[in-house]
């Protein structure tokens, strides 16, 4: 992966507010290098990066993600067991009412299963080739914005 | 339900939510904390500093349990500094709480210092009174302080623990960076590694000079936290200054002074708002600063106009 980008001023989910992000790694994937690269790329862009860490359950994922209001849930896997897991993790949201979340999944996920992938709710599977830009640009496009009322 | 009403049905996700409305001091944070505030007050406050690689967070993480174990509702506030360059964050003090998910006993939030001085601010002080008014109490509230840093968090807190660990050459450290006088619980932490117990004895040697305004001793608690060595211990110091505070007049003049701290930060900062936002405002801020740079004027005439054009008489 190249080097992040210059940071910029922050994005659209609140003016003047920081995206939020938590970054997970599911189940028994122990690789969090890569994971680490990214939290940093997040940071150095202008993100606030909870790391929850290596083994994380569904339940884990969720309850973190509901108590740091986080914009964003990112899963890094190297395992090869996103299939299984990630339907637990977006209903594990899910039953938490964090249905307007934006997802999106890292690591070494096969093309093929990109499409069940998103099915399930993952809004974008970046792999080993893509750069810290193009995830940047996509979270800062993507990430929800926000009507709360009083 | 508006959040407000759902915060105090014990809905989660509305006190997530409204963190983070705080946080970004938008309107409908400041008016929840306004409406909350006749709840809040109620929490013990315990600040918990020190240098980084002191193990703050594992040993927020054992005194969690023990508090738990103890039939009590706790909020966390793990606060992180912010990137002055990108103003972004690594939150990375949760790591080590990570398995409290099925607790609901506990809530734990991560904040930026978003290039607050020390790390301590509106926003803090806005979520410690939300998870207060939630009924979480005891409220830790975890920042990285190394003496001068550490400052904002005795006003907000209760109760400071200052955490150091050996090898960092902590005795002296300590008694320059004025910990002593901030910290009302001095915590070796690490401390099964060299030097601990003589950290500890050199603490306790300079805490031994007389009891502060409240007749509380300063105390020295040696502990491990990856192994839970130390924390029983721990608590029972923090509950005891508790005791110590409300058996005589330091709660009600601990409320008094971070009440003071709390609308003067709130008169700065609105006061910074209005000449920043207000467009006539702005521009005239603008149009003196550069008049200042430009050493055509200088900063105390530059203020008085502003305040002038605010309604503000001269003193």
């Amino acid at each position: 992966m190249e080097s992040a980008a210059q940071p910029v001023p922050n994005p659209i989910s609140a003016p003047g507010r920081p995206i939020r992000v938590l970054v997970a790694k599911p189940g028994l994937d122990g690789h969090d290098r890569g994971a680490k690269v990214m939290v940093r790329a997040l940071r150095d862009a202008g993100f606030e990066v909870v790391y929850t860490g290596l083994f994380q359950t569904p339940e884990m994922i969720a309850s973190a993600a509901l108590q740091e209001d986080v914009d964003v849930v990112g899963l890094s896997i190297l395992s090869g067991a996103h299939l299984p897991l990630f339907p637990r993790i977006m209903d594990a949201l899910r039953d938490r009412g964090l249905d307007d979340l934006l997802v999106v999944a890292g690591g070494t996920i096969p093309a093929e299963d990109v499409p069940e992938l998103k099915a399930l709710g993952v809004a974008a599977v970046f792999g080993p080739g893509t750069s810290f830009a193009e995830a940047v640009s996509f979270l800062r496009q993507h990430a929800p914005t926000r009507r709360d009322e009083a | 339900m508006g959040l407000v009403d759902r915060l105090l049905a014990s809905d989660q996700r509305a006190l997530a939510r409204l963190a983070t409305l705080v946080e970004a001091n938008d309107p409908i944070g400041e008016a929840a904390v306004a409406r909350l505030y006749a709840r809040t007050g109620r929490a013990h406050v315990v600040g918990i500093t020190g240098p980084p690689g002191a193990g703050k967070s594992t040993l927020v993480n054992a005194l969690v349990g023990a508090i738990r174990r103890s039939g009590r509702r706790v909020g966390v506030v793990a606060v992180d500094p912010s990137s002055p360059i990108s103003g972004g964050a690594v939150l990375g003090d949760r790591i080590r709480m990570m398995q409290r998910h099925n607790d609901d006993g506990v809530f734990i939030r991560s904040m930026a210092s978003r290039g607050r001085l020390g790390g301590l601010s509106l926003a803090t002080v806005g979520v410690v009174h939300l998870l207060d008014a939630a009924g979480y109490d005891p409220i830790l509230v975890e920042t990285v302080g190394a003496g001068q840093d550490g400052v904002d968090i005795a006003s907000l807190a209760h109760t400071t623990v200052v955490v150091q660990v050996p090898g960092l050459g902590d005795g002296v450290q300590a008694i320059k960076a004025g910990l002593l006088e901030i910290g009302q619980i001095l915590v070796v932490n690490k401390a099964d590694r060299p030097g601990a117990a003589e950290v500890a004895r050199h603490l306790r040697e300079e805490a031994h000079r007389g009891g502060d305004g409240n007749g509380w001793h300063v105390s020295v608690v040696e502990t491990v936290s990856t192994t839970g060595e130390g924390i029983s211990t721990l608590l029972e110091h923090i509950d005891a200054h508790l005791i110590v505070l409300k058996d005589g007049l330091g709660w009600t003049s601990h409320q008094h002074a971070a009440a003071r701290s709390e609308v003067l930060s709130r008169l700065r900062f609105e006061l910074e708002r209005r000449l920043t936002v207000d467009p006539a405002s702005a521009t005239g801020l603008g149009g003196g600063i550069d008049n200042v740079a430009k050493r055509e004027t200088d900063p105390a005439t530059v203020v008085a106009e502003l305040l002038a054009g605010l309604g503000v008489a001269p003193s």
